[in-house]
């Protein structure tokens, strides 16, 4: 297969690769870019584990192909904090530690970027915003109660 | 109370590493040279497998192996072990097919798995898979309960006769029949219990790898139990002795039962890894998640509950027909039996209990346990047919059940089905509950609601279930194949920095902070001094894994254990070095202390010379500070309570919403209330989406018509209220902690609360019954019906 060339900014830095038309920017960011913190959940793209940030919307990396990102500043959850001793949580992701919005982990990158992009559009989102917000992120061990929650408060609003 | 200690809500220690997105599950694993697998699955339900011609799938690209059954019975792979042995009424043993990881002549339900294509690419062995021909000679198919029993039924097993597993009791049927002979009233009842789905976020994932080199080989895998798992596969599916086995479960993205279980999976990478020479992986796609993860639930049962004219319960009868898919899988036979007919007292003193549970075989998935596990069936039936008493009898439902309640003065309480509650106080938490609830302010809710054109339930159930099953020798004459206590290890390293080794595995439930809090708490260190480490058989000398909600009861109690050799033995050490007697020593705050004086040195200071033995009682103490236990509770732990469910129902849409939730339950001590909160919200979250939205459904041919997430109905965050949780502590009497166990308390009590609540709404409309999920649309047929009204049964036609 003809390959193409892509070049991104991804988690800050540019970064050039040749992919094949077909691949799925959530293969390209797990298996091209070692980027495992994004997740695959499902094949019919409904539970948002595979959640990423693409010129500043959260979009599902299984449902685009990698080649769409040409030119776009793409951000995983790995890039949303630096990965230093010390260094600081991002504020969603700093909520979602104090409030207990996570327990196995699994759903959480996709989670705290869709809610960054939700309080991006919305700063303060009331409770009914946020359960409709995560229409599109299944989380099966929350019940979502601190999911809300910790949105909430990330959102600089809420409990 | 320290800041870390036991009943901090210390923030979690594991949050870290998954919100920075550097959690390590199974498929963030890549071994070098790695192959990819793909797994041919049946398309039909049942068929005899004519024919493989796997020609054209090792021609194509990048293919290195495919195999099938005939390759695996080659190498003489055992079958998949179910690790329960019951027995039916007339003493024989039930029936235990060969459970082959690739099945060689017979496919028995969709998804089945036939034949596995190893490539070099995921892509290339998914390519490759379409291209193996099967040909499927297809055989009559069986789905339902009432289809495997039906008189001349087809059979899913040749020699399998009625297609029954076993045919099972309980209780004293004799002593239940005098019961109901001089009853005032029964009351019948015929519940469903909707076969789930468990959908754990994380799809299943395994990879083997084999090291020609050391001849050792692990299995990196997403299980709840990597030491069941290296034992099950090692011992009787493979043939590889521990020693040379090695079982690896990192992150696990949540389990709820399904990955309990030992998989064909597992076992296919392993055995192929081995005759490749190379690693190989297998990483599950949802819609394979859907046909091949155990399945939950699904039993049909009748009941009748005999009561005196005061409404006192006299006898309980109950007669189960539960569907155990194609296969028995690990834990297959002991769901619907000692997790089922030995909870049927609940919470009650009903004095005579006789239940029958007749096991069978379908073409269908297998089913094994899913959170809850038996203990939602049995909760669900009790609390269904209670509140159909009280109606009956037309006394307040909460009334009946504070009548009936074992009090709190009868404790140790012997049911008349195997189990013995040793402790409970089902007033407190009712009484809790409906304050929580304002369960006194309901009529004016409703009234409003009236006015909104609205119909307004409100549900209430009080449960009891049993986590921790124990003790180990009791578990083996009932038929367990296993021992169900849990290992520790804790071992000091010289400056007094600690690393707990535990068989139990956390997937979610925050072990790796909640043990480090037992920790800080009995050894008075703080919580960053401790490190948790689970889920790989090479580093953790046994354990039994994370189920029933046993962790903490168990394995919990395990590290106390052996916490408490560690302050033994530090006592020791410290008497030398204050020049005191041992018995003298006090232990407290991490500061050994001659009792009465202020002659005392710290923790920190005892472990560096026990590593530095300078001045140390070499003559009667080895160096070194470490202690490893094992722990076999003495009995169950019981942990219950009350849940009220409101909702309100749209009598034009049929649609359900559920409008608050409260739950007060009594799981014991908590070590960490903010994980305990988090465990029963996710509970409560899947017992409602068993109640309104989830159900698996096969259609008449045993295609699975709930196959993703497009026609499974997963709830979302806009389908639930915030919850109202809270507890009522009384602690458990047998074990250290006094912990008895949440993670299963949503998922068994609420699923009752919310349908009597549908039912509470839906009665003054002349609706009789409504079975689980109560979706929308079967509420609405449910009014249409009620009314008399043609148009839900003409749609329905
Ligand atoms: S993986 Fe499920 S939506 Fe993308
Ligand atoms: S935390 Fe496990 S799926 Fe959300």
């Amino acid at each position: 297969m003809p390959t193409i060339a892509l070049t991104l900014t991804l988690n800050g830095k540019q970064v050039s690769a040749e992919v094949e038309p077909n691949t799925l920017l959530v293969d390209f960011l797990r298996e091209g870019r070692g980027l495992t913190g994004t997740h695959v959940g499902c094949d019919t793209s409904q539970c948002g584990a595979c959640v990423v940030l693409a010129g500043g919307r959260s979009v599902k990396s299984c449902t685009m192909f990698a080649f769409e990102t040409e030119g776009l500043e793409v951000v995983t959850i790995e890039g949303l904090a630096p990965a230093v001793v010390g260094g600081e949580l991002h504020p969603m992701q700093a909520a979602f530690r104090e409030h207990h919005g996570l327990q196995c982990g699994f759903c959480t990158p996709g989670m705290v970027l869709s809610a960054v992009d939700l309080v991006r559009r919305h700063p303060n989102p009331d409770e009914a915003q946020v359960r409709h917000w995560l229409e599109g992120n299944i989380c099966r061990c929350t019940g979502y109660h601190n999911i809300v929650k910790a949105v909430q408060a990330g959102g600089g609003g809420g409990s | 109370m320290s800041a870390t200690g036991i009943g901090a809500s210390v923030k979690r220690v594991e949050d870290h590493r998954f919100l920075i997105g550097r959690g390590r599950y199974t498929d963030d694993i890549n071994r070098p040279g790695q192959l990819f697998a793909v797994i041919v699955r049946s398309p039909v339900a049942h068929a005899r497998i004519a024919a493989i011609d796997a020609g054209e799938a090792l021609a194509a690209p990048g293919v290195v192996a495919v195999y099938t059954g005939a390759d695996m019975a080659a190498d003489e792979v055992g079958g998949l072990p179910c690790s329960w042995l019951v027995y039916s009424k007339d003493g024989s043993e039930m029936k235990e097919p060969v459970h082959p990881p690739l099945v060689p002549d017979r496919a028995r339900h969709v998804g089945d798995q036939v034949a596995v294509v190893i490539a070099e690419t995921r892509a290339q062995a998914k390519a490759a898979a379409g291209l193996v021909d099967v040909d499927y000679q297809e055989l009559p198919v069986l789905v339902t309960c009432g289809d495997a029993i039906t008189d001349g039924a087809p059979l899913v097993w040749d020699d399998v006769p009625g297609n029954t597993c076993f045919d099972w009791e309980i209780g004293d049927k004799a002593a239940t029949d005098a019961a109901f002979a001089r009853a005032d009233h029964v009351v019948r009842l015929d519940v469903v219990n909707n076969r789930l789905i468990p959908n754990a976020m994380e799809p299943r994932c395994a990879i083997g790898d084999y090291d020609p080199g050391s001849d050792l080989t692990t299995l990196y895998t997403t299980s709840q139990n990597p030491h069941v798992i290296r034992l099950l596969m090692g011992n009787f599916v493979l043939g590889i002795p521990e020693s040379k086995l090695r079982v690896v479960a990192p992150d696990v993205g949540g389990g709820f039962g399904s990955k309990i279980f030992h998989y064909a999976e597992e076992a296919i990478v392993t055995w192929a890894s081995r005759k490749l020479g190379r690693p190989v992986k297998w990483t599950a796609e949802r819609s394979e998640s859907f046909m091949s993860d155990a399945h939950g639930r699904d039993h049909v049962s009748h009941a009748e509950l005999a009561l005196d004219k005061e409404g006192t319960f006299l006898g309980l009868r109950v007669s189960t027909v539960a569907n155990v898919g194609a296969y028995l899988s690990t834990f297959g036979a002991a769901v619907p039996t000692y997790l089922y007919g030995t909870l049927l007292s609940g919470c009650y003193r009903t004095p005579a209990i006789y239940c029958e549970v007749r096991a069978v075989f379908t073409n269908t998935v297998p089913v094994d346990a899913y959170r809850g596990a038996g203990r939602p069936e049995a909760a669900y039936l009790i609390e269904r047919i209670v509140d159909e008493a009280a109606r009956e009898l037309g006394i307040d439902r909460v009334e009946l059940r504070r009548r009936n309640f074992i009090p709190v003065d009868a404790f140790p309480y012997q049911t008349p089905v195997a189990l013995e509650y040793d402790t409970g106080n089902y007033d407190a938490t009712l009484d809790r509950a409906l304050e929580a609830s304002d369960w006194q302010g309901f009529a004016v809710r409703r009234q409003q609601a009236v006015g909104r054109g609205m119909l307004r339930g409100i549900g209430i159930s009080t449960y009891v279930e049993a986590c921790g099953l124990a003790p180990s020798n009791v578990a083996g004459q009932l038929g367990a194949r296993a021992g169900l206590y849990e290992s520790a290890i804790v071992r000091v390293h010289p400056t007094g920095s600690v690393t707990v080794f535990t068989g139990s595995h956390s997937h979610g439930q925050g072990h790796e902070t909640t043990f480090a809090q037992i920790v800080s708490d009995r050894l008075g260190i703080d919580i960053e001094q401790v490190e948790v480490v689970h889920g790989d058989t090479e580093k953790i000398p046994f354990g039994m894994g994370t189920y029933g909600s046993r962790s903490l009861a168990v394995g919990g109690s395990a590290v106390v254990k052996a916490l408490d050799k560690i302050v033994e033995k530090g006592r020791k050490i410290a008497a030398h070095t204050l020049e005191a007697s041992a018995e003298d020593i006090e232990f407290a705050d991490g500061e050994f202390r001659v009792a009465g004086t202020d002659r005392a040195t710290a923790f920190a200071d005892v472990a560096f010379s026990a590593y530095v033995p300078h001045d140390y009682p070499l003559e009667e103490l080895e160096p070194g500070l470490e202690a490893s236990a094992f722990y076999d509770p003495k009995n169950f732990t019981f942990p219950a309570g009350c849940h009220v469910c409101e909702v309100e129902i749209d009598p034009e849409t049929g649609v359900v919403r559920v409008v608050a939730v409260t739950a007060s339950d009594d799981v014991g001590i908590v070590i960490n209330p903010m994980i305990v909160d988090g465990q029963i919200h996710g509970g409560l979250a899947q017992g409602i989406g068993q109640a309104l939205y989830e159900s698996c459904v096969y259609d008449e041919s045993g295609q699975l018509l709930t196959g993703s997430y497009l026609n499974y109905c997963m709830p979302r965050a806009a389908d639930f209220p915030f919850f109202n949780v809270g507890n009522h502590v009384t602690p458990c009497t047998h074990n250290p902690l006094g912990a008895k166990g949440v993670g299963e308390v949503g998922s068994i009590g609420v699923p009752p609360a919310v349908i009597n609540a549908v039912l509470d709404a839906l009665v003054p409309v002349g609706v009789t019954g409504i079975e689980m999920p109560a979706t929308s649309e079967k509420v609405w047929r449910a009014i249409c019906d009620a009314k008399g009204d043609a148009k839900g049964r003409a749609v329905a036609s």
